[in-house]
């Protein structure tokens, strides 16, 4: 095996800057979109008292599941025991830091009294999802820059192994533990399913190998470094692996909701009548982020070439931002059934009158701090890969590790992720 | 150096101390009325709140009438939430949808039989509230009496309870306040709701601004009282008529009790 070499991201200066430039732009203008917000309060949004979590919450828990996901190379290279991903491990531990921090400011800045966070780090309630995650969120973040000192560091490789294991165990308690915010809503009858939990984390699998994957062309694509067939091979039919993954679950969840009376309603609603919610739903949940992109990475030309592949990334990414949309806003739109078997003709507070849905649509400034999360989680990749040893200096076929562990290493038993 | 038994020197001046001591009587007999009167008046706030009571409601909806929304303008008016300004520029729908309310009127018709049904619907103040569960930070709270309230301090606006609440009683200040109650404060970026017109407990009132309106109305359709004390008029009227919470499935205990619904 050769050896493999990092190396800082050598781009000509008058390119690194700009793209420094514009990130920061991005920045600039959601850290204003946030003073906005902040300053007026919630009315200059478009959330209200049904839909209470808007659009800032879709791109902040779409780069908190990301990043978990991001770090799914990193693990299969070092907990599962494929010393053909570890070249990518570094990069996948600081992608996973970089889009957390990114989806956790939006969410952060999104509070309605975001001057009291240090009140969520003083005041705990334990029996909150919300607060377990608090500690979910920061302890990850400190084992991925442990992982990536044991990755990184000399004296740190021989925690490698027992580093990366837990990275993973804790990424997927992360993860199941977002999806538990809505998993355990019983209010609302969109939320209350337990396979929230798992689905987040196959969500997670798909929507963080493509952030990765376009990263990683458009940081090597700039650098003139070489990603031989074969790693791109992996990785695209990894990707189709995890979003058929998603798509499976989705199926589950729906025909579990269509085979019970009390939720028959509420299929009927987002399957056909929910209007943007039923658009997004078929068009962006199934068909962008599911289907098209299966039928891409599967396709015995279109899947061999980049360009394809990239577009098939940048689809579960859009496809992505679509499904948390049905699954974090049409849920809450769909009016709570509190007199089942009856119809609300009037009330004082939207309570669904005639079965209508509650209204939500995003504003400008809501887009625009979701947007400065996704900035956020680039910028400190940006930088990351620039001053530090982040990304080796090639990926072509012939310098690849071993695509498994050499029988006289303790090796764990492969397994399909 | 001096012997203790020394007692020469300057004769001690008495009509100074005799001006002190009168000075103090004074004093005292003038404050002390003062303050006992003042511990007395706030006997009733320095009390803690005690779980030996239960507050909650029973709401006969065969007497909620169609159209009286008494109940709604009587709590707006208690707890400050006519107070309310419409941001400038903001539209009367969105206006609607992002005003604080916490307590509102809903009209229901039977899928099957077409019967029609009026009630109030507000923090239904459970015994295991989603809510309080939710919460990060502990600021949605159930007090010992049974009482849901937010800890104004302490929420951070993040929404959550909102999300949980399968009463939707909860509303979210959207905007500045200029003009709100000492007994109800109101603050941008928090969340709040029902919470039984707490500050009535403390001076020992036995009802709410819903229920004296809606008994002023004539219609006597919601009974506030103890859950826990048999002998309340609540208790007895649950004991005398079937009742049931609103999903009930849920298992929430709710301290809110409605008839024919």
């Amino acid at each position: 095996m050769k050896r493999v070499v990092y190396r800082e991201w050598r781009i000509a200066p008058g390119r690194y800057w700009s793209i420094l430039g514009i990130l920061a732009a991005v920045i600039a203008v959601a850290a204003l979109a946030f003073g906005y917000m902040e300053h007026q309060g919630h009315w200059v949004t478009g959330m209200n008292n049904s839909v209470v979590w808007g659009t800032p919450h879709v791109f902040a828990v779409f780069l908190i599941i990301s990043s978990s996901g991001a770090l799914n190379i990193a693990s299969i290279g070092s907990a599962f025991g494929k010393p053909i991903y570890k070249p990518l491990g570094r990069l996948s531990g600081l992608l996973a830091v970089a889009l957390l921090m990114g989806g956790l400011l939006v969410l952060v800045t999104d509070l309605g009294r975001p001057e009291r966070l240090i009140v969520a780090m003083t005041h705990y309630n334990f029996r909150s999802i919300f607060a377990w995650n608090i500690f979910l969120y920061t302890g990850f973040m400190g084992i991925v820059i442990a992982y990536l000192w044991t990755m990184a560091d000399r004296q740190g490789e021989p925690f490698n192994r027992p580093v990366s294991i837990l990275a993973l165990v804790w990424r997927l308690a992360l993860t199941t533990g977002t999806g538990s915010i809505f998993g355990f809503i019983v209010a609302r009858q969109a939320y209350d399913a337990a396979i929230l939990g798992p689905m987040f984390v196959a969500m997670s699998f798909a929507y963080g190998l493509a952030v990765f994957i376009l990263v990683l062309m458009f940081s090597f694509a700039d650098d003139d470094r070489p990603i031989g067939p074969k790693m791109l091979r992996r990785l695209k039919n990894l990707l189709a692996l995890f979003v058929s993954i998603v798509l499976y679950f989705t199926l589950v969840y729906h025909l579990t909701n269509l085979y019970v009376a009390e939720n028959n309603a509420l299929e009927y609603w987002l399957l056909l009548g929910g209007g943007i919610y039923t658009f997004l739903f078929w068009i962006g949940w199934v068909l962008i982020g599911g289907l098209l992109p299966l039928g891409i990475l599967y396709h015995p030309e279109l899947g061999q070439d980049r360009r394809w592949i990239a577009g098939a990334c940048a689809m579960v990414i859009v496809g992505g931002l679509a499904t948390l949309y049905v699954v974090i806003i049409a849920s809450q739109a769909f009016p709570i059934q509190m007199f089942p078997g009856s119809t609300i003709l009037e009330s004082g507070f939207l309570d669904g009158v005639n079965g209508q849905a509650a209204p939500y649509w995003p504003t400008i400034p809501e887009v625009l701090l979701g947007l400065g999360g996704v900035a956020v989680g680039l910028l400190i990749t940006a930088v990351g890969v620039r001053v530090l040893q982040f990304l080796p200096e090639s990926l072509a076929d012939d310098l690849l590790p071993a695509d498994e562990e050499q029988p006289t290493a303790p090796t764990a038993q492969p397994k399909p992720v | 150096m001096k012997d203790k038994t020394d007692r020469g020197g300057p004769q001690v001046d008495s009509s100074r101390r005799k001006f002190i001591g009168v000075a103090a009587g004074v004093s005292a007999a003038m404050v002390a009325p003062g303050v006992i009167l003042h511990s007395v008046s706030a006997a009733p706030r320095s009390e803690p709140v005690t779980s030996a009571v239960r507050w909650g409601l029973l709401v006969d909806t065969a007497k909620c009438a169609d159209g009286c929304s008494a109940c709604v303008d009587a709590c707006n008016q208690e707890n400050g939430l006519n107070l309310q300004d419409k941001p400038e520029g903001l539209s009367e729908p969105k206006w609607d949808s992002q005003k604080a309310l916490w307590i509102r009127k809903i009209k229901l018709q039977d899928n099957q039989t077409g019967r029609i049904t009026n009630l109030p619907m507000m923090c239904q103040h459970c015994e295991h509230p989603p809510c309080v569960d939710v919460c990060p930070t502990g600021a949605s709270f159930k007090r010992a009496d049974g009482i849901v309230m937010v800890d104004r301090h302490t929420c951070i606006g993040c929404r959550y309870c909102m999300i949980a609440c399968p009463y939707k009683a909860r509303s979210f200040i959207h905007h500045d306040t200029n003009d709100q109650l000492t007994r109800a404060p109101r603050g941008k970026g928090c969340v709040e709701s029902c919470n039984l017109c707490v500050h009535r407990r403390d001076t020992g009132e036995d009802s709410t601004a819903c229920v004296d309106a809606c008994a002023a109305e004539g219609h006597h359709a919601i009974v506030f009282g103890d859950l826990k004390d048999p002998e309340s008029r609540i208790s007895q009227q649950l004991r005398d008529m079937p009742s049931r919470q609103v999903r009930e499935d849920l298992a929430l205990n709710t301290g809110v009790r409605y008839s024919g619904v």
